[in-house]
């Protein structure tokens, strides 16, 4: 069904039209054009569409608009006013990046351990960051970035 | 190079075309292209940009901007071939605009992706490209100032000259320099002089990624763009019988259903114009969500295809009917092991060998189909209109498909226009671009814009996969345990993955190697070193083997076969070079401690191999606990030639350690009944975070050679890396892939 909703994403409330149904991860991409979030797989298990939801990381693909009223929504877009977040920045500065398309996943998800987690063990960050999938191999440069953004924060 | 069967051309072909056609004739074609004005109109720029060199646009202001012109899908050629014309224009690379250029064939060289060859095809022409425009400045200066250019001298987009204190910046004469000739005998810097070559440079796109730029064709969007997906068969073998979409049109969102035939039933296709399915249900649509939801509400009647010709590389070529199975492959593929094979290559007398020989090691390897799992699936944007065509497209190889899509749509080719997105990888999957042409023939049916996307089920169930492969190694030894014959038999499901010229080729008195292929319509083509990436598995374990039976320390007997390959080969075809070879093994022998007390108790393997021009050796240091692999240490060699960008480099070298091991391990596309076991990454093991190596070093054999390529070549050796490390750890030889199911 068709109906009304209205979003509060990156500290901006959105009022959006559309399919009870239509996953977080469309209504970004398809509707509001905030194309920093990605489509993987659409079950869950790449990460690619991570989103902050109060302050959580979670998968965009896996969460229907009609459960979002009034709750805090997160995207790589939103993630720092200026763009200059630890985790941003630390991902710039070990060069992390390959192709880049799972990235921004892998840095909200990244930003989410960080905050319930300042000062992650290797093994934390393993078990954090399992459910991102980088064909690439970026994992070591990701663990060193993170470590990296944690003894700076 | 050698003729062989047309299945096994695909690659040779990119060898080919880019050494013999390549560079002189492309080469021309900025020098042709001097009159900017018509330049700044075809690539649709701004008129302020002066050009200098098609690669090259200057503002009066000094905004210096750099295109890059080859696709970009991760290897970082969007950093580093800028670093090539930046090094000879002597610009502050940190100040510069790099752009990715569109495909236009008239004004860049080999806009192909491929066959790690981007960086090695354009080191001379992009560093022409630079030292040309620098030239043509410091002319322009001369003429302004009115002293001999033997006085100016450059620094960073500037332009001095001592005696009068003189100074300028590249801007201000951008204008006189554009109207100049492209200057005809350019010398090149010696490596000696390079200031920013070979120096870390981050990557130029990394900003805009960390920030979710919309930057991928699965991002690009414009006023009236509708969304298609495609429907197509469940199954290998299958087509489509008939279908009714009455219930899908009257889903909210849906413009239009409609079948496509991707390819005419007589065209001729070309190599890169693989397709699975080549009739498939068009749904159009708002968004991406209403498509999905649609799709499922289609009736569709599929029924079996038979056997069809298909004419490819001007060759008739039979794709079998049937539905087949993983199960019934290895069997076929080990009967085929039974009967005599084409025989490649022989030196010496190899049946005689082995006729006498004392004691003989056979061993077979296997291997799946390997989906490709770029993470962006796969997508384009079309725009018909007229005679004309439109694309934003990930697409590795544009000229190809360019030349496809004019013929399909009966248009000419300068009517296709292609404007390069980047790729959420690639890995060869994006050589073809067969969706490109399935994207204009549905903009073309719904008269609009569109944007056709895969969802990851259809990458998954319905891909171009890495082949089936198997090869069966034989070695014979007389009595003193010395090697005196090998044989290498293989194939593969549909194409043989035998490099019958490759290493130890050429390292034997005795040797002979034959090849097999069996017809199937499981759709396969080119994936991160194409063949190699299996050869080097089978090959490696079986040497490591081979050492051991004859009590040798398996890097000193590589070392000594190609120690003989050097000082006196055996046959005239050998496709490598045994010093560089050995070059890498000396390296990871001594960056890893090989053979030292202090790392007696690891339980480590190494590997070797060589391919697209360069080489590559690993030691992997692993542990096995509850039949997981826990890798501590991967120690990576690589000798491509001069480095360009050693940051990028060593990032290209620890992802393809990450990808092979993630390979090894787990990759592995299934069929029954011509359904593919796994359809998303819920079923398709992909390696994770807390499976990747604790530590990856990587080490450059510092080279003067010119650069020889790099995405490729360190990702094949570390198959035989893990099956040896693995042995080490577990006292278990693995010899069919993937790995990570036998180990506990």
């Amino acid at each position: 069904m068709i109906k009304k909703f209205t979003l509060r994403i990156n500290k901006k409330s959105h009022t959006v039209e559309a399919d009870e149904n239509m996953p977080l991860l469309w209504v970004l991409r398809d509707v509001l054009d905030l194309k920093g979030t990605k489509y993987g797989c659409g079950v869950g298990s790449c990460g690619a569409c991570t989103v902050h939801l109060n302050g959580i990381a979670v998968r965009s693909c896996q969460l229907p608009i009609s459960a979002l009223a009034n709750q805090n929504i997160t995207t790589i877009e939103g993630l720092a006013e200026k763009g200059d977040h630890p985790v941003q920045k630390a991902w710039l500065d070990v060069d992390v990046v390959q192709c880049g398309y799972c990235q921004s996943g892998q840095i909200m998800s990244a930003a989410a351990l960080l905050k319930s987690n300042p000062n992650p063990s290797e093994e934390d960050i393993d078990n954090f960051m399992s459910g991102n999938i980088c064909r690439c191999g970026t994992y070591t440069r990701i663990k060193k970035a993170i470590q990296q953004a944690a003894a700076k924060k | 190079m050698k003729k062989t069967d047309n299945t096994y051309s695909r690659r040779s072909f990119l060898k080919v075309s880019s050494l013999s056609g390549g560079g002189f004739m492309l080469g021309i074609s900025w020098l042709a292209s001097a009159k900017p004005e018509e330049n700044l109109a075809a690539l649709n720029v701004e008129p302020i940009w002066q050009e200098l060199t098609s690669y090259i646009k200057i503002t009066p202001e000094n905004v210096i901007k750099i295109f890059s012109p080859n696709p970009e899908f991760g290897q970082n050629v969007m950093t580093s071939m800028p670093m090539l014309i930046a090094e000879e224009l002597d610009v502050d690379f940190k100040s510069i605009v790099v752009e990715q250029a569109s495909y236009n064939p008239a004004l860049f060289n080999r806009q192909f992706t491929g066959g790690s060859q981007s960086i090695r095809s354009a080191w001379k022409l992009l560093r022409t490209a630079g030292a040309s425009a620098r030239q043509m400045i410091l002319t322009a200066a001369s003429q302004a100032w009115n002293v001999p250019v033997s006085e100016l001298t450059t620094s960073k987009g500037q332009v001095k000259h001592a005696a009068s204190g003189k100074s300028g910046t590249y801007g201000s004469f951008a204008t006189a320099a554009s109207k100049l000739p492209v200057p005809k005998d350019i010398v090149l810097k010696a490596n000696k002089g390079f200031r920013l070559l070979g120096t870390p440079q981050k990557n130029v796109e990394g900003p805009k990624i960390v920030h979710g730029q919309p930057l991928f064709g699965m991002d690009y969007k414009e006023a009236g763009m509708l969304i298609a997906m495609t429907e197509r068969p469940p199954a290998f073998g299958m087509r489509l019988k008939s279908f009714d979409a009455t219930a899908a049109k009257k889903m909210p969102g849906i413009v239009d259903v409609f079948t496509i035939q991707v390819y005419e039933p007589t065209q001729k296709l070309a190599m890169f114009d693989t397709r699975s399915f080549n009739e498939v249900i068009a749904v159009v649509g708002k968004t991406t969500w209403d498509v999905m939801n649609a799709r499922k509400k289609l009736n569709v009647v599929w029924e079996n295809a038979p056997d069809t010709k298909e004419i490819i590389n001007n060759r008739e070529t039979v794709v079998p009917g049937g539905l087949e199975s993983t199960s019934k492959h290895y069997a076929d593929m080990l009967a085929m092991d039974k009967k005599p094979g084409r025989v490649e290559r022989k030196d010496g007398e190899p049946e005689k060998a082995f006729e006498v020989a004392k004691h003989v090691i056979e061993r077979t390897y296997t291997a799946p189909f390997l989906a490709h799992n770029i993470m962006e699936p796969t997508n384009t944007f079309a725009h018909f209109q007229g005679n004309k065509v439109r694309f934003v497209a990930p697409i590795q190889g544009p000229d190809f498909i360019a030349n496809t899509i004019a013929t399909r749509l009966g248009i000419p080719k300068e009517n296709v226009e292609i404007q390069l997105a980047r790729m959420g990888g690639g890995f060869g999957r994006r050589a073809y671009g067969h969706y490109m042409v399935e994207a204009a023939l549905i903009s073309k049916q719904a008269n609009a814009p569109i944007k056709l996307v895969y969802s990851r089920e259809d990458d998954v169930s319905g891909g171009i996969y890495r082949p089936t492969y198997q090869l069966t190694y034989r070695a014979a030894f007389d009595e003193n345990k010395r090697l005196t014959a090998m044989h290498i038999k293989g194939g593969g499901i549909p194409e043989s993955p035998l490099h019958a010229n490759r290493f130890p080729a050429g390292a034997l008195d005795n040797y002979m190697a034959e090849s097999w292929s069996i017809p199937s319509n499981i759709t396969i083509g080119a994936f991160r070193a194409p063949r190699s990436n299996f050869n080097a598995a089978a090959e490696q374990s079986f040497l490591d083997e081979v050492s051991e039976y004859m009590g040798k320390d398996p890097i000193a007997f590589r070392l000594e076969l190609l120690q003989r390959a050097k000082d006196n080969p055996v046959g005239k075809n050998n496709d490598y070079d045994a010093a560089r070879y050995m070059g890498v093994l000396e390296l990871v022998r001594d960056k890893s401690g090989w053979g030292k007390p202090e790392n007696a108790n690891k339980k480590r393997g190494v590997s070797a191999y060589f391919c697209h021009n360069s080489y590559a050796a690993q030691v992997i240091d692993l542990r096995v606990k509850d039949g997981q692999v826990i890798v501590d240490q991967v120690t990576s060699a690589v000798d491509c030639g001069v480095v360009v960008n050693p940051e990028g480099a060593k990032n290209m070298a620890e992802g393809a350690a990450i990808d092979g091991i993630g390979n090894a391990l787990f990759g592995n596309l299934s069929l029954t009944d011509g359904r593919t076991d796994q359809k998303n990454f819920d079923t398709y093991r992909m390696i994770r975070h807390n499976e990747a190596p604790k530590k990856i070093d990587v080490h450059f054999v510092a080279s003067e050679t010119d650069p020889t390529g790099l995405g490729e070549p360190p990702f094949p050796p570390i198959f035989g890396a893990m099956a040896n490390a693995i042995y080490k750890a577990t006292g278990k030889r693995l010899y069919k892939q993937p790995f990570g199911d036998q180990l506990s």
